[in-house]
C-alpha cells in the first residue's frame, strides 16, 4: 500500500523517514499545534515551496538541466489566478479559468524555450532562461493595467476561503473558518502534486531522464530523442510550478512581483534543491522546509549575534539580520563541493 | 580560412534600416552614438567571459560580481576625490577618473584571481557544478558588497567636463558617450592586436581551438587560463566603473542586471568568440536604443527577440567556435 503510494521510492534511511513523517504530520496538524496567523502562513508557504522545489528538482536533479526561469512559471500560475479573480469576481469559475490559463501559457512558453535552446547545449538553456525570465519580470511590472505593476494585485478569494466564512464552532480551540479550509486545500493539493511527481520520476520516463542526465550522448545512441525528453521534462516542471503559483495566489489573496517573479525566489529554490539533495524528491521537501524556516527564523538568530557584536564595525554588518542570504550562500557553495548529494544523500549513505 | 563577413554587415544594415523608421537624422545620430556607447561598454564586460569559456569551457555565472565590484570601488574613489570631480578642469577630472578606474580594475582583477582559485578551480569540466557554484559565488559576493558598502544605492555624478553634450547643428551627442566609444574601441583594438599579432594571443587562440594539443606541445594552458580569467575580471571591473558613471547610480544588484545583457551578447556572438562578442554587443546596444525610441513598451523584449532571431539563423551564435 505505502509502497504503491510512494511509487516504490522509499526513503531508504531511518532518519529521513522520520523527518518526512514529522513534516507530513507536522504540516497536517500545524493549524491546531501552532495557532496564529504567522505560523499558519509559514506552514502554507512551506507546502507551496515544497511543490515548487520538487518541480525544479525534476529539471535540475533528475534531468541535469539548469533553468533560471522557474520563477517565471511560478509567477504565471500565480498571476493567472490573481488576474482572473480580479477581473471575473471572487468565484470558483474564476479560479478554474485562471489556473487553466496559467497552466497553458506555462506549457507553451516552456515548449518554445525548450525547443529553442535545449537543442544545442544545456549551458545555453541556463543563460537563455535567465534572460527570458528577467525580461518577463520587467514585462510584468510594466503591464500595470493587467498585473498592477510593482504593487501587484490585491483581490478577494472565493467566499468559502475567507476568514469570515465559518463552518462550525471551534475544534480544539481553533475557529473553523475559511482560512483553515484554505490551508487544507493547499496542503492536500501539495501532497497530491508531490505524489504525482514521485510517480513521474519513478516511471520509465523518469529513468530515461536520469539516463540523459548521466550521459546524454549514450541516451541518444540507445534511441531516445533527448531533445524531446528534455522538453517534456521542462514542460512538466513548468506546469507544476504554475500550479504551485496558483496555490500561492489562492492562499495569500495578493500577488506581486517580489513574491512570485523576483530573482531572489529563484535563488531560494536553487538553495532548497541543492542543500536538500539533488535527484531525490525528498531532498526538495527537506530543503524547502529548512529554507522557509531559515527565512523566517534565522533572521531572529542573526539579530542576536548582531546585537552581541554591535561595537565591532564590519563584523556587526556581517551578522546583520538582512544578511541571512550570505550565510545560506556560503552553505550552498560548501554543499556543492562537499555534499553534492545534499542532506538526503548524506542520510542515505550513512545507513 | 575565408573570413565570414555576413554577421559584420548586420551592424550597418541595422543602422541604415533604422534611419527611415526614426525619421529625423538628428535623433538617428544621437541614438546611434548612444547604442554604440552602450554596446561597447557591454563588450568590455563580456569579452573576458567569452574568452574564459572558449579557453577552458568554464562559464562563470558570477561574472556580474566583478562588474559590481568595479562599479563600487570606482564610486568610492571618485567620491573620495570629489573636489577634483567637480573642478572646472578636464585634467583634474581625468586625474580623478584615472585612479578610480585603475583601482576598479586592480581590485576586480585580484578578486578574479581569488575567485578562480577558490570557486572555479575545483569544478573544472563539470558544467552543472560550475553553474551552481558560480551562482553561489555571485550570491555571496552581492551580499558582501552590501556588508561593506551598505545596502543603499550610491549616487554618483559625472565630472564637470563629461556632463552635457557636443552640439553640431541640431545633433546632440553626449560627451560621456563619446568617451565610452573611444575607450571601448581602444579595448577592442588592444584585444584584437594581442590575440592576432602576439605569441601570447596565438597560444590563446590555439587553446580555444584545441586545448589538449597546446598542452601536448608543452605550454601550460592552466597558467594561460588564470591570466585570461584575471584580465577578463579586470575588464569587467572597468566596464562596471564605466556603467556606474553612465547610470550615475551604483547598487549591489548592478552585477546581476548587466550580466543578463552580457549573457545575451555572448550567446548571440557564439560562446568563445571575441569577434562575435563585439558584433553581438553592438547589435544589442543599437537595438536597445532604436527600439527604446520607437516603441518603449516593447524595448525590454527586443534583446530576447534579437537573440531568438540570431539563433534561428545560426543556432551556435554568429561566429561558432569550431571545436564544439
Amino acid at each position: 500500500m505505502l509502497r504503491s503510494i510512494l511509487s516504490d521510492d522509499l526513503p531508504r534511511s531511518r532518519w529521513l523517514a522520520l523527518a518526512l513523517v514529522a513534516i507530513l504530520v507536522g504540516l497536517a496538524v500545524a493549524p491546531f499545534l501552532f495557532p496564529g496567523a504567522k505560523s499558519l502562513n509559514v506552514a502554507a508557504k512551506i507546502c507551496v515551496f515544497i511543490v515548487l522545489a520538487a518541480s525544479f528538482d525534476l529539471l535540475l536533479g533528475y534531468t541535469g538541466i539548469v533553468s533560471f526561469a522557474h520563477t517565471m512559471f511560478f509567477g504565471i500560475g500565480a498571476y493567472g489566478v490573481a488576474i482572473s479573480l480580479t477581473r471575473m469576481g471572487a468565484g470558483w469559475d474564476a479560479v478554474a479559468v485562471g489556473t487553466v490559463a496559467g497552466l497553458l501559457l506555462a506549457i507553451v512558453l516552456a515548449t518554445v524555450i525548450g525547443l529553442f535552446s535545449l537543442r544545442v547545449r544545456t549551458i545555453f538553456f541556463a543563460m537563455i532562461t535567465l534572460a527570458v525570465a528577467s525580461a518577463f519580470a520587467i514585462l510584468a511590472s510594466q503591464l500595470s493595467d493587467l498585473t498592477g505593476g510593482e504593487d501587484g494585485l490585491n483581490y478577494r478569494l472565493p467566499a468559502a476561503l475567507r476568514a469570515s466564512f465559518s463552518f462550525g464552532d471551534t475544534l480544539f480551540g481553533v475557529r473553523l473558518n475559511g482560512r483553515l479550509l484554505d490551508y487544507y486545500l493547499v496542503y492536500t493539493a501539495s501532497l497530491a502534486l508531490i505524489l504525482v511527481l514521485l510517480r513521474i520520476v519513478n516511471s520509465p520516463f523518469g529513468s530515461v531522464l536520469m539516463a540523459i542526465r548521466e550521459n546524454p550522448f549514450r541516451a541518444e545512441a540507445i534511441g531516445y530523442r533527448t531533445v524531446v525528453y528534455r522538453t517534456i521534462a521542462s514542460c512538466i516542471a513548468a506546469a507544476t510550478a504554475a500550479l504551485a503559483g496558483a496555490l500561492l495566489a489562492l492562499w495569500s489573496s495578493q500577488t506581486n512581483p517580489d513574491t512570485t517573479l523576483s530573482f531572489d525566489i529563484m535563488v531560494d529554490i536553487l538553495l532548497m534543491v541543492v542543500i536538500g539533495g539533488m535527484g531525490t524528491m525528498y531532498g526538495a521537501v527537506i530543503g524547502a522546509v529548512l529554507l522557509v524556516f531559515a527565512q523566517n527564523y534565522l533572521q531572529d538568530l542573526l539579530a542576536v549575534a548582531n546585537k552581541a557584536l554591535l561595537g565591532v564595525p564590519l563584523l556587526a554588518n556581517l551578522f546583520h539580520p538582512d544578511r541571512w542570504l550570505l550565510w545560506l550562500g556560503v552553505a550552498f557553495i560548501l554543499c556543492v563541493y562537499f555534499f553534492p548529494a545534499g542532506i538526503v544523500g548524506r542520510l542515505r549513505q550513512k545507513r | 580560412m575565408k573570413r565570414d563577413w555576413l554577421p559584420l554587415l548586420l551592424i550597418p544594415a541595422l543602422m541604415i534600416g533604422a534611419l527611415p523608421l526614426i525619421g529625423s537624422p538628428a535623433s538617428w545620430v544621437t541614438l546611434t552614438v548612444a547604442g554604440l556607447a552602450m554596446g561597447l561598454m557591454i563588450f568590455i564586460m563580456a569579452s573576458g567571459l567569452t574568452l574564459t569559456f572558449g579557453l577552458m569551457d568554464v562559464l562563470n555565472f558570477g561574472h556580474g560580481a566583478f562588474i559590481a565590484v568595479g562599479a563600487f570601488v570606482a564610486a568610492s574613489v571618485m567620491l573620495a576625490l570629489a573636489p577634483w570631480m567637480t573642478a572646472d578642469s578636464i585634467w583634474l577630472n581625468l586625474a580623478a577618473i584615472g585612479p578610480a578606474v585603475l583601482a576598479a580594475m586592480v581590485v576586480s582583477g585580484v578578486l578574479g584571481l581569488g575567485f578562480e582559485r577558490v570557486i572555479v578551480r575545483p569544478v573544472y569540466g563539470q558544467h552543472l557544478k560550475q553553474i551552481l557554484v558560480t551562482t553561489g559565488g555571485l550570491i555571496v559576493a552581492e551580499q558582501l558588497l552590501k556588508v561593506i558598502w551598505g545596502p543603499d544605492q550610491i549616487t554618483l555624478s559625472r565630472p564637470t567636463a563629461l556632463r552635457g553634450a557636443f552640439l553640431f547643428g541640431d545633433i546632440a551627442i553626449e560627451k560621456y558617450r563619446v568617451l565610452a566609444v573611444v575607450v571601448g574601441l581602444v579595448v577592442f583594438a588592444a584585444l584584437a592586436l594581442t590575440l592576432n599579432r602576439t605569441r601570447l594571443g596565438l597560444l590563446i587562440r590555439a587553446g580555444v581551438e584545441n586545448g589538449e594539443m597546446v598542452e601536448a606541445l608543452g605550454y601550460r594552458i592552466r597558467r594561460l587560463f588564470v591570466g585570461v580569467f584575471v584580465v577578463g575580471s579586470a575588464l569587467a571591473g572597468l566596464g562596471g566603473a564605466m556603467w556606474g558613471l553612465y547610470q550615475e547610480t551604483v547598487t549591489a544588484a548592478i552585477g546581476a542586471q548587466v550580466a543578463v545583457l552580457v549573457f545575451i551578447v555572448i550567446i548571440i556572438g557564439g560562446l568563445g568568440s571575441v569577434g562575435g562578442c563585439f558584433v553581438g554587443a553592438l547589435l544589442v546596444g543599437l537595438t536597445a536604443n532604436y527600439i527604446g525610441f520607437l516603441a518603449p513598451k516593447v524595448a525590454l523584449g527586443s534583446n530576447i527577440l534579437l537573440m531568438a532571431l540570431v539563433l534561428l539563423w545560426r543556432p551556435q551564435g554568429l561566429y561558432p567556435v569550431a571545436k564544439r
